[in-house]
Parts: C-alpha cells; structure tokens; sequence
C-alpha cells in the first residue's frame, strides 16, 4: 500500500494564479534587458503574452503568497528571498504563505548554483514588494479621498497619517487590482534603517515540517499508482550492457518489470549512465532484483583509469610549460635569475558530493501510441529549468511542456543541478506505462556520481629576503568539468582558473599562471566551491610557505603579500568576476585584508607564538564567489599523530545580509565539510572503477572530528550583497594545514589528511 | 501475516518478507516517509528510529526481528513537535537541509532519556551520525538546551 502524498511544491505556475482567491490582486515582475524592473498586475490573457519573474499575490483575506523559485538545499532560500518581497510590501510575516515554482524559464533563472540567489534577485523582489506596496497605499488613498502621501503601508495595513484611520491589505485588493501597475521610477524604497524583515531572523519556513517529519524531499514524492525503481549501471563512465540475465531478478517478490536504458551517445551531458533497471512495487524489491541481476559488461574507453598512475600523469603535465592564461611582467626570466627560489606541488584527489539524500525522482510519463503526449517530474533538483531541458530530448518533446515540481532536497552541493537521475525516471516511466520513481542508492551515489577533478597544482616563487615574491609562476593540471560537456575539453577552462589562480589577489610584479593538459576518463562536476578547493589549498599553503621560508610571521606575511589597499584591474587581468560588475563588486584587497584581521583578531593570533609543541594556529583568507572570508584554525596534534580541532575563527564579508542566521550557518557548515574534504576526502579509481562505495570507506566527519566550536563574524556590511555558501570553503582547508605545519612542522602538501603521519616526537 | 506495532498503533503488513529492512517497511509499506535513507549499513544515522525506547538503525534491522515491540518513529515523538529535542532543535536554529535531522533528534532523544545531563564526550561518542551540512556544533548546544529541559521535568 503506497500513501499518495500530494507534494506541497505541486503548484503550477498557472495553478497559483487560479488559486489565488477571485479578485486577488497579482503582481508579476520582470527584468527587461536593460536590467530594469518592471511589474504588472497579472490577469489570465497578459500571463500568457508576458514573461514574469515572480509573483506576489494579495487574497481578499489578506493573505498573501510569494512565489519562491530557486530551490531549497539548506540555505534557507525558500525564506530568504520571500522575506525580501514581504518586507518592502510592510506584509506580516505570519499571513505570507510561499508557493514554491515550477520549472520554466519565463521566471528568470532557476539554477539554484553559484552561490547567486540573493544576488541576482535581491533588486527585484524588493521592485515586486515596493509595487505591491504602492498600489495598496493608492487604493488606500481613493478610498479615502485624501493625498497619498499621507497612506503609509505598516504592517499588513495602509494607515492614514492625518486620521489614524487604518484598513487591512485584503480589504484594499479590489480596489487596488483595478489601478494601473506604478512604474519603477514612482516606486520609493525602504530605507535600510525601515528593514523589517532583511537583517533579522526567523526560523526557516519549512522549521516545524522538518522538525516532525512531514517534509518532502526527493526521495518522499509519490505519485498514484508509482513503481519504484533501482538501477545497475555500467561500472565504468561510457561503458555498456553487452548481455544481461534476468531471471533472478525477476522471481524476487514485487518485482513487476525490468528495463534496459541505453548509454548516453556523445558528451555525458546530463544524459543516463545507461544500465539496467529494476521496477518493483518498494524499493527494497527493487533493490535486491537489482543485486540479483546477471550482467555482462562491455567496459568502454575508460577500462583503464587508475588514478595513482593518472595522479602522475597530472605532476607531470604541472612541472612542463603550459599555456599561459595570465601573464604580467616576466616570471620566468626572474625566477631563472633569481638564486632564492621556493619550489611546492599540491594535489587534491577526486572528491564526491555524496549529499545525505541521494539523487531521487519520479517521473510519470503519458504516451498515446508511441507518442509521448505529457511528463511530469518531480525531484530534488537544484535546477528544474535543467531537468527540462534534457528530459525534453529524452522523450521527444519541447522542453516546455516537461512539468517540473521541486522538492525539497536533502543537501546538493552542486550534484542535483545535473539532472541524470530525472531522465532514468522519465525514460522508465514512458516505457512502463506507470509513474516510476527512481532512488539511487548510497553505493549507486557514490560510483557513479559527477566528481569533483583530481588536480596538481606546481607554485614556484622568487622570494627576497622577507619572503616577497619578485615573480610567481602557478600551473596546474586537471580534468575540466568542460569535459563533461564536451569530450575535446583537455584543460582547465577560464572560469575554473578563475577561482583562485588567475584571480591571485597577492601584490607581484611577475606573475604567470598556466595550465596543463589533462583528459578526463569519468563525469566531471561542480562540487561546493569547485576549483578553489583544490586551487586555493595551492595557493594559501604556499603563501604560509613562503613566510616560514623567511622565518616571518604567517599573518603579517600574508598581509604584506596582499598589499596596499587597491581594487584588482578585472578588465586588465581578464577576470569574469562571474559576470557582476566591477563598480558593484570590485574585488577589493582592503576587504580581504580586513576579514583576514577580523579572524586573527578573533583567534588572539599572536598567542600562536606561545603554544607547546602539538599545538598551533594557521591562517588563510580568499575570496570567492564575490565574498570576502579570513580563517583562523586551532590544532592540537598528539604525538601518536592524532589530529583535533578545537576551534575555527571565520570572518565573512558578503556585502548585505538577508538572513544573518542562515548565513552563520552556512560558514559554520562550509567550515565543517571543508574538514571532511581535507581529512579524508579521496575518490580512488582503478580499472575504470571507483573503489569506495559507501560512509564506510568514503568517510564524513562527525561529531567528534568536526571542528569543536566555530566562531564566525559577518562583517556589518552595506556593499552589494555576494555569495555565501561557497565562499568560506577555499580558505578552511589550507589553514588547517597551516595550523598542522605550526604543531607539527609537517607540511601536508597532498591530500587527504588521512594519508599522512602526523605523529611528532 | 505480520504485524507491526509503530507510534502506538498496530499495522497489518500482509505478505512483506521478514528480511525486509524495517526502513522500507515503514517508508513505502506503511508511507512513514520521515524516516530517511542515508547509508544503509548503519553507517550515517539517519534512518534511527526508537524500539522499546532504544535508537537502532532501521536500515539494517529486519522486519522479522521486530516482533510486538513497540516503535517509535519521528512521527511519533510527539503530536505537535514539543518534544524537548524538537523544541531546542528549532531554538539553536539546527536544520539546514533538515534531511538528517531526523535521525539525529531520535538519536538525541534516546540518548537524553538515558543520560540526561550528558558531557561533551557523551555526545561526541552517541552521537555519531553524519551531517553533510555540517550542523554539528548547533546540534551540541541543542543537546544541552533539550536537557536541561528534561532536567527540569
């Protein structure tokens, strides 16, 4: 017996307009391409002639609904920017309900990835609430006869300045929907001294839902009358079935079909490994008629990836001269002459996202002949514009009509904008005739997933006496997640460089970054932070380096090598800054400068200097994702090598604040994985095949190896607001090995931590 | 036919196999979906549920070993979320993607019903579940927030 459960996010974009109550006013707002707001009240015929971007609704009740359309991994953005819109419309928090989207691209961007939400749509559902706002205040006004100026919304009332006289939002909807929708320019902005909500904390929407159970992820969407589905793919990235026995599978109890999905043809895309599937009525059924499965494998070009002999494939291509992709002053004629030359290699291995909820969908499919007349989704998905789009292809139809309800999704960190597991769902369900849902189990998870590159990174300097560098050469090699797209894609492409070499913020008249060759042999992703992780643990190690080359102090050595106050050239170095605009986020070394004082300020750093042996401080700072992090790590190494952090210090600048709270919880949280990452993050491969499978021996920290006690600042700030969840990962990991090298003098140049000795005598 | 004794209430479960792990049992037989699948091995927590009080991991527990004891599940810590771990875990503010969350107040409750003033050791080494965003530290003074409540009762 399968309990049908509605899922709360099952609204239509139409099905919000239809049920807002008769005689709501509705709002809906874009951004034109002059980067413009523009808001209009939504009736049934201009919804289909206009491209809105979201949606405000007030119901003659008062109610009112906001509709969120970037997804909910964690951040709190299913509150976060709803908050925005309900604080420039002076709404009462308590009487706002949030709808959560579809996917359709007529809402603006919905890729719920690089760290941008707040950035991108801060402005517009500010312009949405500011409009809603107004209309209410002018119908206020008509309603009274008296001048508008003299209604001020205040909240979830219009109130009559002269006559204390005061009437609720609902009761203003009819006359407000009859107004003309307010132009940009007659909109007036909450100043920032007015903010109700943004700034100051609430508990996350979904707080009571998830706190009894109730909440739906991914893995708890059902549709009537759905089978469940687990599915065996092929071992190694491109590999196919050659022949398969399902016999066995087919006499476990429950078992109702079994399926076999083609390989992807080209680039992996975000197209199905292929394999076998097994469609049961539970998952467990499915699962064992999986395990029961005879399968012959025809493992594919990528039969021989074996990453310890790749791992020196890419030392290689890092100690050989690439192609330059920055380049001011000529480092290699001073590092040539210079006889005071500090050489260093890093390297960081495949990592897995392997979020606490795996990849989960069910799709139901409806054909007529062979023809596929209707598909509707629904999963844990970052990007839902995503899952259109390549479920669209899969079966035949525009990626329009492909209906995509969001979840909630059990953690993502970059694995569930790549929608593979969708298509397995859609691809199952037109050939069954029934909704099926597809769980990937944690092994399935764990193998087959889009994994962070495996890099090396080669750093050489010319030093003075004080550790300056006279010239920098950076290089490094590693698979690009281009590749994933495109199988020609052999080396770091410019937006990964980006992230930490060629962005190098340090004071240096020579500098040159490049890059080397590397092919990939399995699925390249995104993961939390992406290129910085490994990038930035190159980066902010060999700065620590350097000062203790010298015999100087890390902090004020890093500081020198940060320089003068100053905004980088972006245009003269060539850096996207993801597209944001320099006037609105410069990357300005006086923030770094300052969140790396703020942590050190915060730790007492200069006690460092006093610890026993054992013990130690290390520092690291970075920006990343347009935001602005100093760290502070405490260690306490045993003799017997055993590694404790006892306390972490995070500064973090990311310009205004929404959600404080959500905010400190993601440093918290960044700080938190990044140790993971650090002490024992190591995909391994060999024969094409990734040899860890499950928490067992693709191990997480928890409780008691975690960071004890995290203390975090975030900086008061007015600058435009940048990102958040990505941003204090890079620079946790290097200064936890800094902190090592200050206990122990060991320094740890490759990781994990897990691979190392770090016991002292 | 098996029966099975969750949050007070007995369920007939028909033909469901005995070696059917009890996290799929009460996931799709009995649609308790607040239960969650990490691991599977036992390894990550999430799927702890109450039996006669005690934690145990769903994942790895069959349905024939259950018998008539009774089960408690997230759906029947308390009616209306005012379990003191459900109170201190909305205070501190714990969830991020709240997947995990679950299993880690079953884990938490069971473990204050034993030991209500634990130490910071007793929580590194009972609490031993895995969360992916990293809530840990809210979790710890949500602990000691939940017993102090219990304390006091």
């Amino acid at each position: 017996m399968n309990a049908s459960i509605q899922s709360r996010n099952g609204i239509s974009r139409r099905g919000f307009l239809a049920g807002a109550s008769a005689g709501s006013l509705v709002l809906m707002a874009k951004v034109t391409g002059g980067q413009e707001v523009v808001v209009v009240g939504a009736t049934k015929a201009n919804l289909e002639s206009f491209d809105p971007d979201l949606f405000v609704s007030i119901a003659p009740d008062g109610m009112v609904s906001i509709l969120a359309h970037r997804s909910e991994m964690g951040t709190g953005i299913r509150t976060s920017l709803p908050r925005v819109v309900a604080d420039e419309l002076e709404a009462d928090w308590e009487r706002v309900e949030i709808v959560q989207a579809i996917g359709d691209k007529r809402l603006g961007d919905q890729n719920t990835d690089g760290s941008n939400s707040i950035r991108f749509f801060f402005d517009r559902m500010r312009v949405a609430g500011a409009t809603a706002r107004t209309m209410l205040e002018r119908a206020a006004a008509n309603k009274w006869g008296v001048p508008v100026d003299q209604c001020k919304a205040d909240n979830h009332r219009v109130v009559h300045s002269s006559s204390d006289r005061a009437i609720g939002f609902g009761e203003l909807v009819s006359i407000a929907s009859t107004l003309d929708v307010p132009a940009a320019d007659e909109l007036t902005m909450k100043p920032a001294s007015k903010y109700r909500y943004i700034g100051k904390d609430t508990p996350i929407t979904d707080m009571d839902d998830i706190l009894t159970g109730k909440a739906i992820y991914g893995i708890d969407a059902r549709m009537e009358n759905q089978l469940f589905a687990v599915i065996a793919r092929p071992p190694v990235v491109g590999g196919t079935v050659k022949s398969f026995d399902a016999t066995e599978a087919k006499k476990i109890p429950g078992v109702v079909d079994v399926i076999e999905i083609p390989k992807f043809v080209g680039a992996p895309l975000f197209q199905p490994l292929g394999g076998v599937a097994v469609c049961a009525d539970s998952t467990w059924a499915a699962w064992q008629g999986r395990d029961a499965l005879d399968i012959q494998w025809d493992d594919g070009p990528n039969a021989n990836y074996d990453t310890d002999e790749f791992a020196k494939t890419l030392a290689a291509a890092a100690n050989q001269p690439g192609k330059a992709v920055r380049n001011h002053g000529d480092a290699d004629k001073v590092l040539a002459e210079s006889d005071n030359v500090v050489r260093a290699d890093y390297s960081v291995p495949h990592l897995s996202h392997a979020p606490m909820e795996t990849p989960c969908a069910v799709a139901d499919v409806k054909t007529q002949g062979d023809k596929v007349v209707s598909c509707t989704v629904t999963a844990a998905t970052q990007n839902p514009q995503a899952v259109q789009q390549a479920v669209g292809p899969a079966l035949g139809m525009k990626p329009e009509d492909v209906i995509v309800n969001v979840t909630l999704l059990g953690s993502g960190f970059g694995r569930k904008s790549k929608p593979d597991y969708c298509v397995e769902a859609a691809l199952l369900s037109r050939t069954i005739g029934r909704p099926v849902h597809v769980t990937w189990t944690r092994e399935d998870d764990i193998h087959n997933d889009y994994f962070h590159t495996i890099s090396h990174v080669h750093l050489e300097a010319a030093v003075d006496d004080d550790g300056k560098p006279n010239a920098w050469l950076a290089r490094a090699a590693y698979p690009t997640i281009g590749s994933t797209f495109n199988p020609l894609a052999k080396e770091p492409a410019g937006f990964e460089v980006e992230m930490g070499l060629t962005d190098c913020p340090y004071d240096i008249p020579h500098l040159r970054v490049e890059v080397g060759q590397a092919a990939a042999h399995t699925r390249i992703g995104w993961l939390r932070s992406v290129a910085h992780i490994q990038q930035n643990f190159a980066v902010c190690s060999f700065a620590d380096e350097l000062a203790h080359h010298a015999g100087r102090d890390p902090y004020e050595h890093l500081l020198e090598l940060l320089g003068e106050d100053r905004h980088l050239d972006l245009k003269a170095i060539g850096l996207s800054n993801r597209g944001a605009s320099p006037t609105d986020y410069p990357y300005d070394i006086g923030r770094l400068k300052a969140v790396t004082r703020r942590a050190a300020e915060m730790a007492d750093w200069q006690r460092g200097k006093q610890l026993p042996k054992g013990r130690g401080l290390g520092i690291a700072c970075c920006r990343a994702f347009l935001g602005y992090t100093g760290h502070v790590v405490e260690v306490e190494v045993s003799q017997d090598g055993k590694l404790r952090i006892p306390k972490v210090w995070v500064a973090l600048d990311a310009g205004l604040i929404v959600s404080p709270d959500r905010v400190r919880a993601q440093v918290e949280g960044a700080a938190i994985m990044a140790t993971t990452q650090a002490r024992y993050g190591k995909i391994t491969f060999k024969n094409g095949r990734v040899q860890q499978s499950n928490y067992d021996d693709y191990s997480m920290v928890t409780m008691s190896d975690a960071p004890r006690e995290i203390i975090v600042d975030v900086i008061d700030s007015k600058a435009a607001p940048a990102g958040v969840g990505e941003t204090t990962v890079p620079s946790f990991a290097p200064a936890l090995c800094n902190a090592i090298f200050a206990a122990t003098g060991k320094r740890i140049r490759d990781l994990p931590l897990r691979d190392h000795d770090l016991s002292w005598s | 036919m098996t029966s099975i004794n969750v949050n007070g209430k007995v369920h007939e479960l028909g033909d469901v196999p005995d070696d059917t792990p009890l996290l799929w049992v009460l996931r799709d037989h009995l649609g308790l979906t607040g239960t969650k699948y990490g691991c599977g091995i036992a390894e990550c927590g999430i799927c702890t549920v109450h039996i006669d009080g005690d934690a145990i991991q769903s994942c790895i527990t069959q349905l024939g070993e259950v018998g008539d004891s009774e089960i408690t599940t997230i759906e029947g810590l308390s009616e209306d979320g005012s379990h003191p771990v459900q109170k201190a875990w909305k205070e501190h503010g714990v969830p991020q993607c709240g997947y995990c969350q679950v299993g880690q107040m079953m884990m938490a409750a069971a473990m204050l019903q034993s030991n209500n003033d634990p130490s910071d050791d007793d929580i590194d080494s009972e609490m031993w579940n895995i969360c992916r965003c990293g809530t840990y530290p809210r979790i710890r003074a949500a602990i000691k927030s939940a017993a102090k409540e219990m304390q006091a009762k």
